[in-house]
């Protein structure tokens, strides 16, 4: 059977993914040099087709959207990325503990996510946004409050399969206490589920959030994906270029992740690849 | 299946809704708590300010005043009696807008469901049929684009093309209301109308389902049944259209149910797109006139229509499929 990598690397859509990830990292990482305008600063006049001038046109009030979409990068994956790992922190510790301890407490955290993958999860990000007041902070917190449910049961699930297993039992005998196996012998086994149902959560993060920052909760003063369709919509009829790139640009990265996450998944369950 | 039996599960199944209804009630009352301001402070605002001691006796007479105990025990109880509290933006109580407002929700969400469960099943049986042909690899990356792409994005594309730039179909609302349609005419006007915010709706979720079909139509494919079925001399289009396709049935009908949520949620930014005048759409109003009362009054809402359509997936679930017993 061939190596992880090989599988992992060996698949076309996996690297179609990776390399317009990598294009969309180098634009956000390089944002400030490759667009050095604030991208809510009017440029030029506005509605001007793309052209030399401005590759992708300008907006309504005649801001660049070529620097709207470069800045609009880092404000929509950091959101995304740190919703994702607080989501995937808190989900592990409660799935984790769950399946661990089993018995009522297993009983207790199951009913609470249960409970959180009951109620409708983008209308109660919407109410938590619109609460807590539109901030980068207050959309990390309603992403990743809506989307632990799954990690917690993907982790409770590995840690029920792990946790009778011998070295497990091996580290009771040791005398580990039990905050030391679940974090040096039972976690590190359960990572690679974790990762994958992870790396997919990034990419509903970022429907999420663009998602929100359309309805006008976005953070207000950066630029993001969402918020400059959600701009452009009044000027449809006039001007398609202000809502088409930006969406295109949300449409591919979320592909891309969604690629590479389903080939990751492929590559680290071979037996399961081939359905 | 005895029919006392049947009806004791159906009374447990509702039951068992108590506590997570009462979850959510305790979880509004939190983040009511949580929003900016007091009904005391808001009603002062409404009436264009008022005195510090005016603004204490309104808290005494709504019972703001009281432990925080004390008022959640308030709020379940108006709760349980379906009140709501009052919009002052809208003037009306909460229960009443959101009377007024569940028909258009119900339809967009009725017409999604049919459209995306529908076409998804059908694609997803096909691309098992052809699998690993062209048709196949075509009908997987059409699914897989359309689960990627944003709902208020594909909204504002669909105007984009089928109402300005082909004049098909119209940009907004659910009638032309200065028509005055009636009868026959007015029900075609509203189906224009819905074209688009359907599909709009149902283009994430149909992908779902037919990658779902599809993945559980191969894999009910190389179970033993089939192997029976085959050696029983039946023809492969008997075994894929009445063994396996019913079995693979199961587990979109499940997905279907476990989707009212995000259904509901998708249905706030469709409603937006082309101001369908249903419960997103009051949602998207009272997010800007910060309406908290109205906006939990929908999230609560949401969250009891998604816990009924739980229940009734179960009870269909439990009189389709003969091997699950109730109440033993």
């Amino acid at each position: 059977m061939k190596s992880f990598w090989a599988r992992f690397l060996g698949n076309p859509r996996v690297l179609a993914g990776i390399a317009w990830l990598l294009v969309v990292a180098v634009v956000a990482v390089f944002a400030p040099l490759l667009a050095p305008v604030d991208p809510f600063e009017i440029v030029d006049k506005p509605f001007l087709v793309p052209s030399g001038d401005h590759l992708f046109g300008t907006d309504s009030l005649g801001r660049s959207i070529w620097a709207g979409l470069a800045h609009g990068a880092r404000t929509t994956l950091i959101i995304a990325i740190v919703a994702t790992l607080s989501a995937v922190a808190f989900g592990a510790v409660v799935g984790a503990l769950a399946g661990y301890h089993g018995g009522l407490v297993d009983d207790a955290l199951m009913r609470i996510t249960e409970f959180f993958q009951t109620i409708p999860s983008f209308i109660f990000a919407i109410v938590l946004v619109a609460i807590l007041a539109p901030s980068a902070t207050s959309l990390v917190v309603a992403i990743a409050v809506v989307s632990w449910p799954p990690i917690a049961r993907v982790v409770r699930g590995e840690v029920l399969s792990v946790k009778s297993r011998e070295f497990v039992q091996a580290a009771v005998i040791a005398g580990q206490g039990d905050t030391a196996i679940l974090l040096r012998q039972v976690i590190p086994n359960t990572l690679s589920p974790l990762i994958v149902t992870g790396s997919l959560l990034v990419a509903t993060a970022i429907l999420t959030e663009s998602a929100l920052s359309f309805l006008g909760l976005g953070a207000p003063n950066l630029m993001s994906w969402g918020f400059m369709v959600g701009a452009g919509r009044s000027f449809l009829r006039d001007a398609w270029w202000l809502v088409t790139i930006p969406g295109v640009a949300i449409l591919l990265t979320v592909l891309a992740i969604n690629l590479v996450g389903e080939g990751l998944n492929d590559a680290l369950n071979p037996r399961l690849a081939d359905v | 299946m005895a029919g006392g039996r049947f009806l004791r599960y159906i009374v447990w199944r509702l039951l068992q809704a108590v506590p997570v209804i009462l979850g959510v009630t305790v979880l509004c009352f939190l983040m009511l708590q949580l929003a900016p301001g007091d009904l005391a402070t808001v009603l002062a605002g409404e009436a264009g300010g008022a005195s510090p001691g005016f603004i204490e006796e309104l808290r005494a007479r709504y019972g703001l005043d009281k432990p925080l105990l004390v008022q959640l025990a308030l709020y379940i109880k108006n709760v349980a009696v379906l009140d709501l509290g009052f919009s002052f933006r809208h003037n009306a109580t909460v229960a009443s807008l959101l009377a007024e407002r569940l028909f258009p929700t119900l339809l967009l969400m009725g017409s999604t469901l049919l459209l995306s469960v529908g076409l998804g099943v059908l694609s997803g049986l096909f691309a098992a049929i052809w699998v690993r042909t062209w048709r196949d690899h075509v009908i997987s990356l059409v699914a897989i684009v359309a689960y990627a792409t944003p709902l208020f994005w594909v909204g504002l594309m669909l105007i984009l093309v089928f109402s300005i730039r082909l004049d098909w179909l119209p940009t907004s609302g659910m009638e032309d209301v200065v028509a005055f349609y009636e009868g026959w005419d007015r029900a075609v006007d509203i189906a224009r109308h819905l074209v688009l915010p359907a599909i709009t709706l149902s283009l994430f979720y149909l992908a779902l389902y037919a990658r779902l079909m599809r993945a559980t139509m191969l894999e009910q494919r190389g179970l033993d049944y089939v192997t029976t079925a085959r050696a029983k001399g039946l023809t492969e289009r008997q075994i894929t259209f009445r063994h396996v396709f019913r079995n693979a049935l199961l587990p979109v009908v499940t997905m279907a149910g476990v989707q009212v949520g995000g259904l509901l949620g998708g249905s706030v930014v469709v409603e937006s797109v082309f101001a369908w005048p249903g419960l997103g759409q009051l949602a998207f109003e009272a997010l800007f006139s910060r309406d908290y009362n109205l906006l939990l009054g929908i999230f609560f809402m949401s969250a009891c229509l998604v816990v009924l359509v739980n229940i009734v997936v179960d009870i269909v679930y439990v009189l389709l499929d003969p091997r699950i017993k109730v109440g033993t």
